[in-house]
């Protein structure tokens, strides 16, 4: 996956959690968490998702990682390029 | 061989099916009756649809709010806001001899009526609204308190005291008398600073989502599975029996048909257990030819009471007519009326006598 389809890949999850959310808005280098009000449990989900879908395994500590999503594309991108988009 | 079973399908049993369903579990509910729902559950009779328990949902949040717990619980179970179709109630009241409280969503109201009828305790009321305990602390240390104690110490009028109280336990008392503090906190912020609202297709609408969204997930759902025993091994759960002697293997089993019925299951002598909650409602619900509102009946839920003392406990009697919820799903701020003209009123009740007089007939 490029970074461009692992930035629409972590837009999807983020759809299918927050359903009412509007993504088109979301600015890459804020925070989710002061975006969309996200808690723990809902980056846990995000972390879930991406193991359910692409089997990336996301240890715990670095899940500070995922925090916007500049970082998190950045963090995915020498995990997912092998990966194809589904 | 399931990665867990959950016993009931009630709204606790569906929500944690669908939450170990996104963490890719094998999960199967398994429910005794003929249809999920539990205590707000729903039935159809004469072409009629009529909720069972529900009479509105607390917690109420208008759309776009993003932290309260309605917000939570549909981000946790991937829901949408709308798809609830909420609407609001047009208001409510407490009503004592000559004492009137009006309540409606948000704190706004009840604390101008309690300004109004009850001016020398304006203050300690606002008092007792800083002091709840926060939703993320119910069930710490601290909580395990007697509410109508903690109260009494903020509080210093008793009427006031029985008149809050009267809503808090009608919806969420399990106990006699008095409830734990944590647990009266968040009944209180679900109903006075939160507020109601109905989905307008009643409970079915929460049920229909819940169910489906666990069956996307691939989810199984069992009714008529009645759980007769939990099979322990070292103490840990491995699996159930089932009313007709099945017997379903799971790595763990996650109950919601509360704790005693659960430690029965596990094989503990009933007599080594607490008694049984003492507390049981009759409710009954009329369809009238005309909307409630004619009748006088404006308000979404009017908890009345005949007396300056509430008495939330068991009556001899089968019922307790003294107190009680009257309410109607007509009453909420619909984009259209509902029409249903259906008055609904709960009475505190005796469990053994219409026990007994359904066994005799
Ligand atoms: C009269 C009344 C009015 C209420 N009004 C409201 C309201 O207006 N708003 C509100 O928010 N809440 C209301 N409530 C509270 C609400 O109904 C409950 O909090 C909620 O239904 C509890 O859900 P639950 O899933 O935890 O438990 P339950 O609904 O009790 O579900 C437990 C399920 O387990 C099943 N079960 C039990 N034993 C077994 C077994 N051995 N094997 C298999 N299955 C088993 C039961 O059949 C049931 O379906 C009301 C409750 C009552 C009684």
């Amino acid at each position: 996956m490029t970074p461009d389809e692992i930035r629409e890949t972590v837009l999807d999850i983020l759809s299918d959690i927050a359903p009412d959310e509007d993504l088109s808005g979301l600015d890459p280098d804020r925070p989710f968490r002061d975006q969309l009000d996200m808690d723990s449990m809902d980056f846990l989900d995000i972390v879930m998702e991406l193991r359910k879908r692409y089997r990336v395994q996301i240890p715990e500590e670095e899940y500070p990682a995922l925090a916007s999503m500049t970082s998190t594309v950045e963090y995915l991108t020498p995990r997912m390029k092998d990966i194809p988009k589904k | 061989m399931y990665d867990t079973l959950i016993l009931g399908a009630g709204m606790s049993g569906l929500a944690a099916g669908i939450r170990l369903a996104h963490y890719d579990q094998r999960v199967c509910i398994l429910e005794r009756h003929t249809t999920v729902g539990g205590l707000n559950s729903f039935y159809r009779r004469h072409g009629r649809n009529f909720d069972v328990g529900l009479h509105a949902l607390t917690n109420y949040a208008p759309k776009g709010d993003r932290q309260g717990p309605l917000a939570r619980l549909l981000r946790q179970l991937r829901l949408r806001y709308d798809d609830l179709e909420l609407a609001p109630q047009t208001g409510s009241r407490i009503a004592f001899p000559e004492v009137t409280l009006r309540f409606g969503n948000g704190l706004d109201l009840l604390r101008e009526e309690v300004r109004r009828q009850f001016p020398d305790q304006a203050d300690r009321f606002e008092r007792l609204v800083a002091s709840l305990a926060g939703y993320e602390d119910l069930g710490r240390a601290g909580t395990e308190r007697s509410a109508r104690e903690i109260v009494g110490l903020l509080l210093t009028d008793p009427l006031l005291i029985e008149m809050l109280f009267c809503p808090v336990l009608f919806y969420g008392g399990s106990r006699e008398r008095d409830m734990e503090f944590g647990q009266f906190s968040i009944l209180f912020r679900s109903i006075y600073l939160e507020g109601l609202a109905r989905p307008r297709p009643g409970v079915r609408q929460v049920l229909k989502l819940l169910v489906r969204r666990f069956k996307q997930l691939g989810g199984q759902l069992r009714l008529r599975a009645g759980v007769c025993r939990i099979v322990l091994r070292g103490g840990a759960a491995q699996g159930v029996v089932l009313d007709d002697g099945t017997e379903i293997a799971a790595r763990c089993v996650l109950s919601s048909i509360g704790w005693r019925e659960t430690m029965r299951l596990c094989g503990v002598p009933a007599g080594d257990l607490p008694p049984a909650g003492q507390i049981s409602f009759v409710e009954s619900i009329s369809v009238l030819d005309v909307p409630p509102a004619r009748l006088g009946m404006n308000e979404t839920a009017v908890f009345y009471n005949d007396s300056p003392a509430f008495h939330y406990a068991r009556p001899d009697e089968a019922i307790d007519p003294r107190s009680g919820v009257v309410c109607s799903p007509d009453n909420f701020d619909y984009p259209t009326p509902a029409e249903e003209n259906i008055l609904r009123v709960t009475c505190l009740a005796n469990y053994d006598r219409w026990a007994a007089d359904a066994m005799r007939s």
